[in-house]
């Protein structure tokens, strides 16, 4: 029996607000636990929570990018449960009319693009941070920071859409793309900016029905989505392969271990008692705040993509390199806007991007010392054919390290740059002596033999001769060798 | 100049003297301590948190000049204040002390009242007797056998025993319009969303607004007028200015008041029915005119009632865990032994009662038959009062279908005690506000309320018409002051 795998996520944007979801406490991380707290988001008896408008914006712009159906009036709900890092040990979230429903998310895989369909996005606040255990004199204790409490998170849903481990990941790539793109997270899995659980499941190919599915959690990084979904669709297919069955649980995956293990089995679910919070009113989105976040958006990753390969005449794969992240594109265009979209595509693609890598440089180091309109006027005299090619890598490799022009460059290095035909006419006169065989073969219509001598001029000129030149003089030379006669 | 018997002027005139600089805010701070409580206070146990000390601060530290300069006012304890505890009477908030003030406390300090102390009530509001308070129950003042009415009972006796002039209370189902009949004085609930919850222990989130007790018109409109209005810390309230109290005494020249007689047809005290028909009379007489309508609100108002507010609590009441302040039990192993042992032993039990109901009505599988059917219930009821102010500007009812009833009368029976806010809860489900003013004196020379309802923001007609039942004079029993007559309760 054949078996393919339907997998659907569930993502955590977490916004970068200043402020929390529901109070005015400042947002960051890695401050000292419970600095950063306030009566309402420790749930203090009498407080009350109000909206941060902002993270509403923020929530708007997602679900524009994306094209979801906007609900006008949505409304918060209460989730209960009881654990410690839970201040009031409800969550504020959306329940049965989040803000948004619908949507896609396009992905190009193996250069196609494939919609992958959302449920929904919900605005919810995030809980605290507990810490287990630590032994006090014989006493087991935990402790909770509440820096984390109250901060907005978008939950975005998929449909049952994924069929591999990789489209999860393309989709995560796609999708931390978009939340920087927008602005609204970092978009850092590592620092829990971005969340994924992964609900999997097996069935018989082709078949619509759903098999049981389990619910991975703790999967920090887009690498992890993908080798954890692996494990699970593996570890499913054995247990059906040896007449097993898969039960419905949650699993944690252990990236250290590159291990799933059981957290909890379906007999232990909650019954969380949702029900519209009475503190707060029905989020309201008029259309003309619709409208005012949808002529805000940004060009979006996959439009700026498909505008570039159109605009530059580059090819998809290109396109996708340089449209990520938002700075490299920016950078892109400002070098290709004052060169040549190819010849800029070409040098980022290749030198650049490989100089970022072996030097481990950030992309604002490399514009710090190579800025646009440096790489450009770089590139331009590669354009116009005045730097020879193996000379242009010499200039590209000084430019790292000194500052000026290409032409400073070159006379700091004293190398002077061949064009004339004063100075390569008595290269070309030697190289055409030295050679008289290869002339005369050349004369006979042997035209293959044209670019050895052209490659011996170069030679000779210890690569500072221009080749367009060199050609144009050679030509001229032995036109007049035949004409001569 | 003397400060003897300073303690039964009303608000306004104290404020205006401590203004004068006739009185000291310390001397008028300190004059229900200085006279009644010496004589009462032992019996009725209003108050469960204050110390002199504190009282002196909070008197020497205030402004003289705002409208309510040197005024002491005791507040429920449900109500946050950094330098009183806020326990809502709990054994759970044993010790509890808020880092910040309710915006009706600051409000009130800024208008330059003296925070005086804490108020006795039913464990976090929930009761009509106030004998589930974990520090003992408030008694009557006009009789202290039976009960000053709850949840805001220590409020209320406060008031009517010459403590303070004037007091805050919560009124969820009729938490202080109940306590205000059976104790004698004026209780406000206004309008849902004109007083700022931030600070108020919730309860029934949907349900709770704070209240005003005094003993006369003025102070209510004086207070109301300080607290009233926006605050952004509480996104449930009303937008815009609150309406104007300031012409309280206008007259009622052409109101109409509204006599749904059906309502009391049955099962009300007969003492409280010729109360109705003496406060008509008198609001006839100044010149308001009677509209006899058939209205029988909420039929279904007390078990729409009895599911939201429990549904609502069962969730507000959650964060009590012993986690992060309050009471933790001290014998459990782990954190879910920690949660069961702390909530059983830290709630009361009509609390644990509340709490219950609330998570079953919220139930999976059980929401739709009972939150959501109650609060469709709640719309209906909404709507039949709307209509029945579409005929009149204000009704008038009983607060209460009988006098305050005996300590333990009603304890061990819950459904008796949620039947006595049968006329109150009303007000709450609808959003509307709801005025109880004394009404003279029943059987055994116990206090009657009259209350008046009226739609959203309809506080002016309802002070107009309680000043005119006030200056009616049908609540005699003690001297004259400021004009008006008060009921002082007789030493029994």
């Amino acid at each position: 029996m054949a078996l393919e795998a339907v997998i659907g996520l569930e993502c955590h944007i977490q916004l970068r607000t200043n402020t929390k979801m529901f109070c005015s406490c400042p947002i960051e991380f890695g401050a000292a636990a419970n600095t950063l707290v306030c009566p309402v988001c420790l749930g203090l008896p009498g407080s009350l929570p109000r909206l941060n408008e902002a993270a509403a914006d923020m929530a708007l712009r997602l679900a524009l990018a994306l094209d979801c159906r906007i609900r006008e009036r949505s409304v918060f709900a209460r989730k209960h449960y009881f654990y410690p890092d839970m201040p009031k040990n409800y969550q504020i979230t959306q329940y049965d009319r989040p803000y948004c429903e619908g949507g896609s998310v396009p992905v190009q895989i193996e250069g196609v693009t494939r919609r992958f369909e959302l449920t929904r996005i919900h605005c919810e606040e995030d809980a605290g941070k507990t810490f287990h255990p630590e032994r006090i004199s014989d006493r087991r204790r935990s402790r909770v920071d509440y820096n984390r409490a109250g901060v907005p998170l978008l939950e975005l849903v998929t449909e049952p859409v994924f069929r591999t481990a990789a489209e999860c990941s393309a989709f995560l790539t796609v999708l931390r793309k978009l939340v920087r793109t927008l602005a609204i997270s970092g978009g850092d899995m590592e620092k829990g900016q971005l969340r994924c659980d992964a609900n999997v499941s097996l069935r018989e190919a082709g078949h619509d029905g759903l098999g049981t599915k389990t619910e991975i959690k703790n999967l920090n990084t887009i690498k992890g989505v993908e080798r954890g979904v692996e494990a699970e669709i593996e570890r499913q297919r054995r247990l059906i392969a040896a007449g097993d069955r898969v039960v419905q649980a949650t699993l944690l995956y252990d990236a250290d271990a590159d291990r799933l293990a059981v957290m909890r089995t379906k007999e232990h679910a909650h019954d969380y008692r949702y029900f519209p919070d009475p503190d707060l009113p029905i989020l309201t989105l008029a259309p003309e705040r619709i409208e005012a976040v949808r002529r805000s958006l940004p060009e979006l990753p996959w439009q700026r993509e498909s505008r570039l390969a159109e605009q530059y005449g580059l090819p998809a794969y290109d396109a996708a390199v340089l449209s990520e992240p938002r700075e490299l594109a920016d950078y892109y265009e400002a070098v290709a806007g004052a060169s040549d979209g190819k010849l800029a595509s070409n040098w980022l693609m290749t030198e650049v991007l490989r100089v970022l890598k072996e030097r481990e440089w950030s992309l604002e180091q490399w514009v710090a010392q190579v800025p646009a309109t440096r790489m450009a006027a770089f590139l331009a005299r590669v354009a116009s054919r005045q730097l020879p090619g193996p000379l242009a890598k010499q200039v590209f490799a000084w430019m790292l390290e000194e500052p000026g022009d290409v032409e400073s460059l070159l006379s700091a290095h004293n190398v002077a740059v061949q064009s004339s035909a004063e100075s390569l006419e008595p290269l070309v006169r030697s190289v055409m002596e030295e050679n008289a065989k290869v002339v005369e073969d050349l004369l006979a219509g042997r035209e293959a033999a044209f670019g050895f001598l052209v490659g011996q001029v170069m030679r000779k000129s210890g690569g500072q001769a221009v080749p367009q030149t060199v050609q144009q003089l050679l030509r001229a030379a032995l036109d007049a060798r035949a004409a001569g006669g | 100049m003397s400060t003897e018997g300073l303690w039964r002027s009303s608000a306004a005139a104290l404020a205006a003297r401590v203004r004068a600089g006739d009185v000291s805010a310390v001397d008028a701070a300190e004059s229900g301590w200085a006279g009644p409580a010496k004589l009462w206070e032992a019996d009725v146990h209003a108050v469960a948190h204050t110390d002199a000390a504190t009282r002196r601060a909070n008197a020497e530290s205030t402004s003289r000049a705002g409208a309510l300069a040197g005024v002491p006012v005791l507040i429920k304890d449900n109500l946050c204040t950094t330098e009183f505890p806020t326990t809502c009477c709990s054994r759970i908030l044993a010790g509890y002390r808020s880092p910040f003030d309710a915006t009706v406390v600051r409000r009130l300090r800024e208008a330059g009242a003296v925070i005086v102390g804490k108020a006795n009530m039913d464990e976090f509001a929930m009761g009509s007797s106030t004998e589930y308070s974990c520090y003992g129950p408030t008694r009557n003042p006009h009789d202290v056998s039976r009960v000053p009415g709850g949840s805001s009972g220590g409020a209320a006796a406060a008031v009517a025993y010459g403590l303070v002039p004037v007091a805050l209370g919560s009124d969820t189902g009729g938490s202080v319009r109940q306590p205000a009949a059976f104790c004698g004085v004026l209780g406000l609930k206004p309008t849902y969303g004109r007083f700022s919850r931030y600070g108020l222990v919730a309860f029934g989130s949907s349900l709770d607004q704070v209240g005003v007790f005094a003993r006369h018109v003025e102070d209510v409109a004086l207070t109301y007028a300080a607290l009233a209005g926006p605050d952004p810390f509480d996104a449930t309230m009303r937008l815009g200015a609150a309406p104007d109290v300031g012409r309280f005494d206008s007259g009622v020249e052409g109101l109409r008041f509204g006599w749904p007689a059906g309502l009391w047809a049955a099962g009300v005290d007969p003492g409280i029915v010729e109360a109705l028909e003496r406060s008509a009379t008198s609001l006839e007489r100044a010149g308001a005119n009677r509209v006899p309508l058939e209205f029988m609100p909420g039929e279904y108002g007390v078990a729409a009632y009895y599911l939201v507010a429990t549904a609502e609590a069962s969730s507000n009441l959650a964060r009590f865990d012993g986690v992060r302040y309050g009471f933790r039990h001290p014998g459990a192993d782990d954190v879910l032994s920690m949660h069961a042992k702390t909530r059983s032993e830290g709630f009361g039990a009509e609390v644990r009662r509340r709490i219950l109901l609330g998570t079953y009505a919220l139930s999976s599988g059980y929401y739709e038959a009972y939150y959501l059917k109650a609060q469709r219930a709640r719309t209906r009821i909404r709507e039949e009062y709307a209509q029945a102010f579409s005929r009149c500007d204000a009704l008038l009812m009983p607060t209460t279908p009988t006098l305050p009833f005996r300590i333990g009368e009603k304890s061990e029976d819950p459904l008796a005690m949620y039947l006595s806010d049968i006329f109150t809860i009303g007000a709450n489900l609808a959003g509307i506000p709801g005025l109880s003013v004394p009404a003279g004196l029943g059987a055994g020379d116990l206090p009657i309320g009259v209350q008046l309802l009226g739609p959203e923001d309809s506080e002016p007609n309802l002070l107009r018409l309680a000043r005119a039942l006030e200056a009616g004079g049908d609540r005699a029993r003690m001297g004259r002051e400021h004009e008006t007559e008060v009921a002082w309760p007789s030493r029994r």
